[in-house]
């Protein structure tokens, strides 16, 4: 029970690790793209380069001739007979511009500054997927930070309500030992440990639920990732983050001991 | 020697068990005991005697601090018991032996692991330990039985079991409440002998019981109580 609730957050923990490594690949700053018009001249267009270069609100400027846009076209994988069919390039010429600024109504101003510009066509904002994704892993994040606050108190329950029950089961011994000279330390330990082995053995169990998942879902994944020519794959958690999931568990088992503990082990008073 | 409160001998040879005006009344008004007082010193073996509801119980549950009093002073080996802390009270108890009238046996264990029980949370080493229940064991005359769970031994087995498992810790009292109220004369007797012997040992003993008849067998010291008070 313990481990499957626990598997929830580590699980989706795992994921959001290895979601990272593709928003990672992708920069989260805005990219903007300024075509401009098929007519406009190079001299036209070096001046506007100039023009962009000198603009305090571009930390960066990269100009790419229609050439070398229709060569990169080429050299995408299924698009080289497409381009070889055409007459013409149609490609127009493009700055690659990042915008320094991070305001939206700074960023909004700066756009429609920039479409205003003589010889700009279109400008289209690149990154703003990659933004997107990066906002919803935050919030991912965020909802498995909740998810797992919540089974944590959920397993402080479970534990408490197990010590609870093993208190009951033992509750002729605990007061005999107090008869005769047990303290509450003494009494207390064996519960102590009840509680952490028991969110010990949850948090391993909930590992090994992770790993199994994962490995399973990498059977897709595999598949899915060499069909766009990748190699990635669901990772599990690291050495460190394993570690952390187990020792907390066995840390919430400890507390919902202790609280029960607390609780249940006063009201067995001698007789 | 004179025993009391105010004696100044006190500081140099404690009496044993001291009660001085000690009330006890429960919840709801009934009143367990009256301004009981009386000395106990090392080595006696004292009978407290009385019809059932006398107060011996509660007399008997006051020196390991099961209850506390409502008023007066209870000294044992020097500590005044009422006012000890919670967190005293073991260290209080494990220089007492108390049997039960039920015994209050584990009876999911064997023999041995029941006279073990207050070894576990000593400071001896497990060898020692297990020497020591044996010992226990023998002295009772239950060495052979160790293995049996109390379930299968008699009643008088029973009560030997918990006797054994009280002195274990080797007290230096020994504290009995109605040890022979449900066996037949012969091992009541055998039981009374147990303690007899413990007390020749120089183990002071009470014994608390409704049996005048084996109190006539014992030419030993007699606390009655009727109603809550000492009356002889």
């Amino acid at each position: 029970m313990i481990g499957i609730a626990l598997s929830l957050p580590a699980g989706g923990y795992a994921l959001l690790s290895s979601l990272r490594q593709v928003t990672q690949g992708a920069s989260l700053e805005p990219q903007w793209s300024l075509y401009l018009h098929l007519e406009t001249g190079r001299m036209e267009a070096d001046a506007l380069g100039a023009r962009l270069k000198s603009d305090a609100r571009v930390s960066a400027v990269r100009f790419v001739s229609r050439e070398q846009a229709l060569k990169e076209l080429q050299a995408t994988e299924g698009l080289a007979e497409v381009v070889a069919a055409l007459n013409r390039n149609p490609l127009p010429d493009a700055f690659v511009v990042r915008p320094q600024v991070a305001d939206a109504t700074a960023l909004e101003a700066l756009a429609k500054e920039l479409r205003a510009l003589p010889g700009v066509a279109q400008v289209q904002v690149d990154a703003a997927w990659a933004q997107r994704l990066g906002a919803l892993a935050g919030t991912a994040r965020l909802a498995i930070a909740l998810l797992a606050a919540l089974l944590a108190s959920g397993l402080v329950a479970i534990t408490f309500n197990t010590i609870r029950l093993q208190i009951l089961t033992q509750r002729a011994e605990i007061e005999i030992s107090k008869l005769i000279g047990a303290t509450d330390a003494f009494i207390r330990r064996p519960f102590f440990y009840l509680g952490a082995l028991q969110g010990l053995a949850g948090g391993a169990l909930a590992l090994a639920i992770v790993w199994g998942s994962l490995a399973a879902l990498n059977l897709g994944v595999a598949e899915l990732a060499v069909s766009y020519g990748s190699s990635f794959r669901l990772m599990f958690l690291n050495l460190g983050d394993a570690l952390t999931i187990v020792l907390f568990s066995a840390g919430l088992g400890w507390a919902g001991a202790y609280l029960s503990v607390s609780r249940y082990l006063l009201e067995i008073e001698l007789k | 020697m004179t025993c009391s409160l105010s004696s100044p001998a006190i500081s140099w040879r404690p009496c044993l068990i001291s009660f001085s005006s000690v009330f006890k009344r429960y919840p709801g008004g009934q009143e367990g005991l009256k301004g009981v007082s009386f000395t106990i010193e090392p080595g006696q073996f004292v009978f407290v005697a009385g019809h059932s509801g006398a107060g011996k119980s509660t007399l008997l549950k006051l020196i390991p601090a099961i209850e506390r009093p409502s008023s007066g002073v209870i000294l044992v080996n020097g500590q005044n018991v009422g006012a000890l802390k919670r967190s005293a009270l073991p260290y209080l108890r494990r220089n007492l032996g108390l049997v039960f009238q039920d015994q209050k046996l584990l009876y999911d264990r064997s023999a041995y692991d029941n006279v073990m029980l207050p070894l576990s949370f000593s400071e001896l080493s497990g060898r020692e330990a297990a020497r020591r229940a044996r010992a226990a064991l023998e002295k009772v005359g239950l060495l052979a039985r160790q293995k049996a769970k109390p379930i299968q031994l008699s009643g008088g087995e029973q009560q030997r079991l918990a006797i054994a498992r009280a002195v274990v810790n080797r007290p230096s009292v020994l504290i009995a409440d109605e040890p022979t109220a449900n066996l037949d004369a012969e091992s009541a007797a055998a039981i009374l002998d147990i303690f007899v012997a413990f007390n020749q040992v120089g183990v002071t003993v009470l014994v608390a019981t409704h049996d005048e008849a084996l109190i006539g067998r014992f030419a030993k010291r007699v606390l009655r109580l009727a109603k809550g008070g000492i009356v002889e």
